[in-house]
């Protein structure tokens, strides 16, 4: 293992009641990468992701962070803990709070229950806090309620909410889903400025959205590493096309993935 | 934080409580002492309400037991004064139950201090316990419920079952003095009123403290998205354990006072209906808003006196009928219906006129 990587998985197999949605699957993030994981539908792609949350125990394998603490034994709030901060697939922030309360509990900060009944906002807090808004455009609408706002803006919001964990990965679920055009260029501007500091994997349907990153595509199929390489690379393999276009979903591809 | 701007609209709010605690505190030279000893029952009742909101209102766990947890309390303080009454000596139940010797666990209760501190720590633990186990295994919605209402069943069958020691189905009853002033006296209610009034603000003025805290903000998010919480790293389990406890510990002081101005405490009073009531009197006051949560309480208890001495068979009927007008129609209760009507008139406003008191 070397050093760099932040994040190792191997041999990870998740079952759920005897269907395996994840089988032997192994991925490696370097630190400060941003990775895109893309495959068909049921490929096991969240489930992934899940895993690496705390939200899914697998049955097998080992997940290690940081090159020291394996993670598939820890609670998901001890997983965030440690850095590791999750994007749900729907939008996912607190709909009768205001936006502002949203980024303010999501802050690093201590969480233990002393800790938030004494909490100060700090001015350096505030700041913080005023900083994320004008990244997520959302400046303008800290007193609203979360749950009255724009479905793009409940996306921005909710990244907005992981940023200020300021977690070491960031796993995002489809965070251009249901967006428009222009709420999709804003995004993927955003991704760029956060994959300056921070190692993230993407799980991601949109091929267009994906292209326009130079980064590094792991593709999965039927819980499986398929391909791993670049976006050209991964566009010219035939086994990759097969699998998007449903030609031939014979055994061999399978076998010889595994 | 603190130093917030006094805009007309917190002005008004602030002589609006000033206004409700001055009428509380005069109350007793305007009100005959029936009137005042009854008053201070509702507020007994407030107490339990504020906690009640707290865990229900806020953090969105409905507990179907609070009753136990006020009725621990109010047996607490019934055992030293009955002792206080009968002079240390086993009270009359246990002699009909051939019980000569004052148990040991009763002993303790002739102190009143003791009885203070167990009627608060009993609920506590009790609440701790049952949260330690129910939500670390993520136990919650009806399944929590359901558990609080066993809880109920189970706490009452033991108290009407171990007469000797509990005084079955009559309670405990028949107390003469507090620290050596006559509980018959007026000087005594209207004394014991006015410390009802105190301890309701305090702990109104606590719950507000909680509940603008982050903790608080932190327990309104868990009632939005419990797993959102978790992965943002907050672990629900501590939070809901504590404000479980801190509500059950509320509810216990709550019940003291309540014997103290009742007279007696027994397992009817802290059944199944009476820990339905409780939530009630939330759901109509108006949960999630404490002011509301208190007011419901009293309001409703006034409403069942009169209303029950007018029509006894009538008020069940009435307060069903109450509670399906509220829950169709005003689902944040009384005290939602002026939010209802203030954001109706804000809504006509342009949308950047909705951008108020910013918490940042």
């Amino acid at each position: 293992m070397k050093e760099s990587a932040i994040l190792q998985c191997d041999d990870v197999t998740v079952e759920f009641d005897g269907f395996k949605a994840v089988q032997g699957m192994n991925l490696k993030l370097e630190k400060g990468e941003l990775r895109f994981l893309i495959g068909p539908n049921g490929a096991g792609k969240t489930t992934m992701l899940d895993v690496i949350c705390g939200k899914v125990k697998p049955s097998a394998g080992r997940v290690t962070f940081d090159g020291k603490v394996d993670i598939t034994r820890k609670k998901e709030h001890q997983i965030a803990e440690l850095g590791i901060g999750r994007k749900f697939q729907a939008p996912s922030i607190f709909p009768s709070m205001t936006v502002a309360e949203n980024l303010e509990i999501s802050m690093r900060q201590k969480r233990t229950v002393f800790a938030t009944l004494f909490a100060k906002m700090a001015a350096e807090e505030r700041e913080r806090i005023e900083h994320q808004l004008t990244m997520i455009g959302l400046q303008d609408k800290t007193a609203w309620r979360a749950g009255g706002l724009s479905h793009g803006e409940k996306q921005w919001l909710e990244i907005g909410m992981m940023l200020l964990q300021e977690p070491e990965i960031l796993l995002l679920d489809e965070p251009v889903a249901g967006m428009t055009d222009k709420e999709t260029e804003k995004t993927g501007e955003l991704l760029h400025q956060i994959a300056r500091k921070r190692s993230i994997v993407v799980v991601e349907h949109d091929m267009e959205f994906v292209r326009n990153f130079a980064s590094k595509v792991t593709v999965m199929h039927e819980g499986r590493l398929l391909k791993e390489g670049s976006m050209d690379e991964v566009q010219r393999d035939d086994r990759v096309a097969e699998v998007y276009l449903g030609k031939r979903r014979d055994a061999d591809v399978s076998r010889s993935t595994a | 934080m603190r130093l917030q701007k006094l805009t007309p609209q917190r002005l008004w709010i602030l002589l609006g409580y000033t206004a409700a605690a001055a009428a509380l505190f005069s109350a007793p030279l305007f009100v005959s002492d029936f009137r005042l000893n009854l008053l201070a029952k509702f507020l007994a009742f407030a107490i339990v309400a504020l906690g009640l909101d707290l865990i229900w209102g806020y953090t969105g766990i409905l507990s179907l037991g609070h009753g136990i947890f006020f009725g621990l309390g109010a047996y607490a303080m019934a055992m030293y004064l009955k002792l206080e009454a009968s002079g240390g000596k086993p009270p009359d139940f246990m002699g009909w139950s051939g019980l000569k010797e004052l148990p040991l666990f009763w002993q303790p209760f002739q102190h009143f201090g003791f009885a203070v501190v167990m009627g608060i720590a009993i609920p506590a633990l009790l609440a701790l316990v049952l949260g330690y186990f129910t939500f670390r295994n993520r136990i919650r919605g009806v399944y929590f419920t359901i558990l609080t209402q066993a809880l109920v069943i189970i706490t009452t069958t033991l108290l009407v079952g171990q007469q000797a020691f509990t005084g079955g189905t009559n309670g405990v009853t028949g107390y003469s003095s507090l620290l050596g002033f006559s509980l018959g006296s007026p000087d005594t209610k209207r004394a014991l009123y006015l410390i009802t009034v105190v301890v309701l603000i305090s702990i109104f003025v606590l719950c507000r403290f909680v509940i603008g805290s982050r903790f608080g903000k932190v327990l309104r998010a868990i009632r939005d998205g419990e797993n959102r919480v978790r992965f943002i790293g907050y672990n629900p389990a501590t939070y809901q354990m504590v404000v479980f406890t801190l509500s059950a510990a509320i509810a216990g002081l709550a019940g003291m006072l309540f014997v103290l101005h009742v007279g007696i405490i027994s397992p009817s009073m802290l059944g199944i209906v009476p820990s339905i009531e409780m939530v009630l009197w939330v759901a109509i006051g108006g949960r999630g808003t404490l002011i509301g949560a208190a007011l419901g309480a009293i309001l409703m208890n006034w409403a069942k006196s009169e209303f029950s001495t007018a029509y006894p068979e009538g008020w069940l009927f009435f307060m069903g009928a109450l509670f399906v007008v509220v829950v169709v129609f005003m689902p944040k209760g009384v005290a939602g219906l002026v939010g209802q009507l203030k954001f109706r008139r804000k809504r006509r406003e342009p949308e950047h006129e909705r951008v108020r008191n910013p918490a940042v």
